[in-house]
């Protein structure tokens, strides 16, 4: 119960502050003007954060790979998930705080997919259309991305310490973007392979089966992770028990009880 | 023919109570009072891990009431559904009738997820306390004579026990089991020549076919489970004829029990640990989910997770397969799958050798007396040092089966994880061979202090010249039997190479290597000669000088 008065103070709060902060609707009118306002700042935010890997115009360099034709999509995901600008070199490059405001984000984005055409950032109706099919998704999800992620979005391991993240967290657009762009190790699935559809089936999906709403119905999931959590909670948990127990009413004989 | 005329039994005159009346009824036709006479004072012997046998029992038990029940709503059928329960994400999925019915009884049958998942858990723990036992048993030495054809019935519990947990796991046709039963027939096919007839008559065809659920179903709740209670029944009255063993203690000896009668001791309080058995694994199924196959969706053959493992105790083979390198030797137009086949191959064998144990350690120590003293493991280094080597290899074949779960955990590569399983899988059992003997030769050693200068009090006394002493307390008669009562045998050795007629004799090789292993059993190296009685008078004399 007390859960869910928090929970419910938490959506009111954050509610209220999108309210507050979230831009006001622009007008209509996006005129080139302000696009091309965008594309400047965004091309100062790059020249200070990322052209040191990335290089000057996104052509690329020995640290970060070009940026030409890689769209606003995958700016959006990489910056909006806080990879970008990567930092200390490892088997993957991780998620980790972000650094930038959205607004920023988008003129970063609008600068690099100035440089080459690429996929653009979706739409709201795009990635949480209200019709979306939580069956068909778990089909799609089950048949396309649990060899790496697991049946629920758990995560999985992948060669040399590189690794499928687990999809708790992630926001629609978040996952739209990465299916569309295929980040690092993951294979892209352009709108040609899965239609636009076909991927809010699977952002539906994820929502019903891997938030903190999901319900559980068999009590705790262990992580999901399947049979080595669960093996590893019968040994230690169950046997454990019934061994103390064991000993304990071991202890209690007839030659126990002193006087 | 016998011409002594039977005396009709004496009229014991009717007795009043009902119950009673029952009693009469019955003994005369059963002969129950004489049976009960000699039965129900049968003593055993008291120890926390003899109760190890009974976590099997009450598991197995509460697994036949449990799964009685789940029959009553399961379909075993391949036939495809479409799915309209009240799990929405499965809405209108095309699966399979079992899976369906699966689905039914965690969601619309009443009490149905809470016994599907003490089912389950006490499939796992069931098969935990079968390994643990059989360790007990392994450690103590209670398989050597006259107890060897019991273990190999209890081996054989732990053998079907393990492949009805793995039919049973099969049956809800969901994702991550038909990917088990995929491995399975993976490794099928990888038998030479016959292996693809093998997997067609399995499977009624080509994988995965129409059949498999119903053909599992029947082993599953039938031919096992009816071997597995027979064996069982066998299993107990074995373990009732020769009685059980005890640990060394005063007044146990080879040819006496003590511990507390049958009935109505032993028996109240085998009762209360079923309820609390039954108790524990009721209250886990209520808080833990195990196996949620509504998160795994239904069987097809083009999809597969990450993550999937067998339930544990298949963990072995599964990390046998996933270390061992993929070779494949491709001649005249067939393929052989060293990669798989010989993970398969290992399997039986190890198994083999487990039943096998018993008669090779008889053979090895020459060893034909009885025994129903339990050893204290530090008495036998040796056996120690292989059980615990044992359990090595098979701990670390886990973390092999277990590798992508323990990389993404624990932040650690994959291959990493998988080089260091096949190093390990040589080196680190000999290396805990080793450290257990050592081990155990070193409480050998504590053992022939305590008992020739008595236990350390921790008191320390100053002597009238300034010397500081440490007060040593004479053992108990009980402590003295525990660390005394075990017998130190000698190594076999060959008989001399000339006879006493002067007549040159060969001994064979097998009667050589006998001698060379029964000597790294029993030799010098392998135990500390504990004290004897003359050399505990001596320095129980007063002579000692502390
Ligand atoms: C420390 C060096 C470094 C910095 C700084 C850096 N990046 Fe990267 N970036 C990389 C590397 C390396 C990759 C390739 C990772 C991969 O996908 O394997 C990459 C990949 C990307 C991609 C994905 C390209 C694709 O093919 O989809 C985008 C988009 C991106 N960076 C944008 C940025 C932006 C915007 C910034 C500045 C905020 C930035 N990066 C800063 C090193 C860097
Ligand atoms: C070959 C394995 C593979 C497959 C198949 C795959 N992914 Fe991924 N996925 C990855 C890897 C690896 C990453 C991490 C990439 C990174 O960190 O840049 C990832 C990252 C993601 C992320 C970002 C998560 C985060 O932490 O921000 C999302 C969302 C995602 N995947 C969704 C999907 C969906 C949906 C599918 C199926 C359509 C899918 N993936 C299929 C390997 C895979
Ligand atoms: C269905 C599974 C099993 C059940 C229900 C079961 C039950 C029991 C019980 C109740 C006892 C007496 C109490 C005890 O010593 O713990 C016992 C003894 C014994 N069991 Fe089992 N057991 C099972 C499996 C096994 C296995 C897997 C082995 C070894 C391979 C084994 C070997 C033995 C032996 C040798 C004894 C005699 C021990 C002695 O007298 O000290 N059993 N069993």
């Amino acid at each position: 119960m007390a859960a869910l008065v928090v929970l419910l103070f938490a959506l009111a709060a954050t509610g209220g502050l999108y309210a507050a902060l979230a831009p006001a609707p622009k007008a209509q009118a996006q005129d080139s003007g302000q696009q091309s306002l965008a594309i400047e700042q965004g091309k100062k935010l790059y020249d200070v954060g990322c052209a040191s890997c990335h290089n000057s115009n996104g052509q690329g360099s020995d640290d970060g790979p070009s940026l030409v034709g890689v769209g606003s999509a995958a700016v959006d995901f990489q910056v909006g998930t806080g990879r970008m600008p990567a930092q200390q070199p490892g088997p993957q490059v991780e998620k980790k705080k972000v650094i930038y405001t959205q607004a920023q984000i988008d003129q970063l984005a609008a600068y690099i997919a100035s440089l080459g055409p690429g996929p653009a950032a979706p739409t709201k109706d795009q990635y949480s259309p209200a019709d979306a099919d939580v069956a068909k998704g778990g089909e799609l999800f089950r048949t396309n991305c649990s060899q790496c992620h697991n049946f629920v979005g758990k995560g999985g391991a992948l060669t040399h310490g590189k690794f499928a993240p687990s999809l708790k967290g992630s926001s629609s657009k978040h996952i739209y973007e990465a299916m569309q762009t295929g980040p690092q190790n993951m294979p892209s699935f352009p709108d040609s392979t899965m239609p636009s559809k076909d991927k809010a089936d699977i952002i539906a999906y994820l929502h019903a089966v891997d938030t903190a709403q999901s319900p559980n119905p068999g009590g705790f999931t262990l992580g999901s992770l399947g049979p080595v959590s669960e093996g590893l909670f019968a040994w230690v948990f169950g046997l454990g028990t019934l061994l103390g127990l064991a000993v304990w009413l071991a202890a209690r004989n007839t030659k126990a009880k002193k006087s | 023919m016998s011409t002594t005329t039977e005396e009709a039994p004496a009229q014991r005159g009717r007795p009043s109570n009902p119950g009673e009346r029952v009693a009469e009824w019955a003994d005369g036709r059963l002969g129950l009072y004489k049976f009960a006479k000699s039965n129900l004072r049968k003593v055993f012997p008291d120890h926390w891990s003899f109760m190890l046998g009974e976590i099997c029992l009450y598991s197995f038990t509460i697994l036949i009431l449990t799964g009685v029940y789940l029959t009553l709503f399961f379909h075993p059928s391949m036939n495809e559904v479409v799915y309209h329960g009240s799990y929405t994400p499965l809405q209108g999925v095309r699966m399979s009738e079992a899976y369906s019915s699966t689905l039914h009884i965690s969601f619309d049958v009443r009490g149905g997820l809470l016994v599907r998942q003490i089912h389950h858990w006490s499939a796992l723990i069931f098969i935990a306390a079968m390994i643990v036992h059989m360790m007990r048993v392994f450690f103590t030495g209670s398989f050597r004579k006259p107890r060897e054809i019991n273990w190999l019935f209890g081996w054989t519990l732990l053998f079907l026990g393990m492949f009805t947990g793995f039919t049973g796991y099969s049956l809800p046709d969901d994702l991550l089991s038909g990917t088990g039963v995929r491995f399975m027939e993976g490794a099928i096919l990888s038998v030479p020549i016959v292996g693809t007839y093998l997997s067609m008559f399995l499977f009624g065809g080509e994988f995965p076919g129409h059949d498999f659920v119903g053909r599992f179903y029947s082993i599953h709740i039938l031919l096992l489970p009816g071997m597995m209670a027979g064996l069982l029944v066998l299993h107990l009255i074995l373990v009732f004829f020769h009685k059980h063993t005890q640990f060394p203690g005063a007044g146990k000896t080879e040819k006496n029990v003590v511990g507390a009668p049958f009935f109505p001791i032993y028996t109240a309080k085998a009762g209360g640990f079923f309820f609390i058995v039954f108790g524990v694994i009721a209250a886990i199924a209520a808080v833990a989910t195990v196996n949620p196959i509504w998160e795994m969706g239904p069987y097809r053959p083009d999809q597969v997770s990450t993550g999937a493992q067998p339930d544990w105790y298949m963990g072995f083979s599964e990390g046998l397969i996933r270390v061992m390198p993929g070779w494949e030797i491709r001649a005249w137009g067939h393929t052989l799958v060293l990669g798989v086949f010989i993970p398969l191959m290992i399997f039986p064998l190890v198994m083999m050798s487990i039943a096998a144990y018993p008669f090779i350690e008889a053979w090895v120590t020459g060893d034909k007396s009885e025994h129903h003293l339990a050893d204290r493991p530090r008495n036998r280094p040796v056996r120690t040092g292989i059980g615990v080597a044992w359990l090595t290899v098979y701990f670390i074949l886990l973390i092999g089966g277990g590798n992508d779960i323990f990389a993404t955990h624990f932040h650690l590569s994959i291959n990493a994880i998988t080089w260091f399983v096949r190093v390990s899988f040589f080196v680190a059992p000999v290396i805990t061979y080793w450290i257990t003997k050592r081990i155990c030769l070193g409480l050998q050693r504590r053992d022939r202090d305590k008992v020739l200068h008595g236990r350390e009090t921790g008191i320390i006394k100053r002597l009238p010249h300034g010397e500081f002493i440490e007060v040593h307390e004479p053992l108990s008669q009980q402590q003295l039997h525990v660390l005394t009562a075990h017998a130190q045998p000698k190594p076999l050795t060959l008989a001399p190479e000339v006879d006493e007629n002067g007549v040159a004799r060969k001994a064979g090789p097998i009667a050589k290597v006998q001698a060379r292993l029964s000597q790294n059993w029993y030799g010098e190296h392998s135990q500390i000669p504990k004290p004897t009685a003359e050399e505990y008078e001596e320095i129980t004399s007063g002579h000692g000088h502390h």
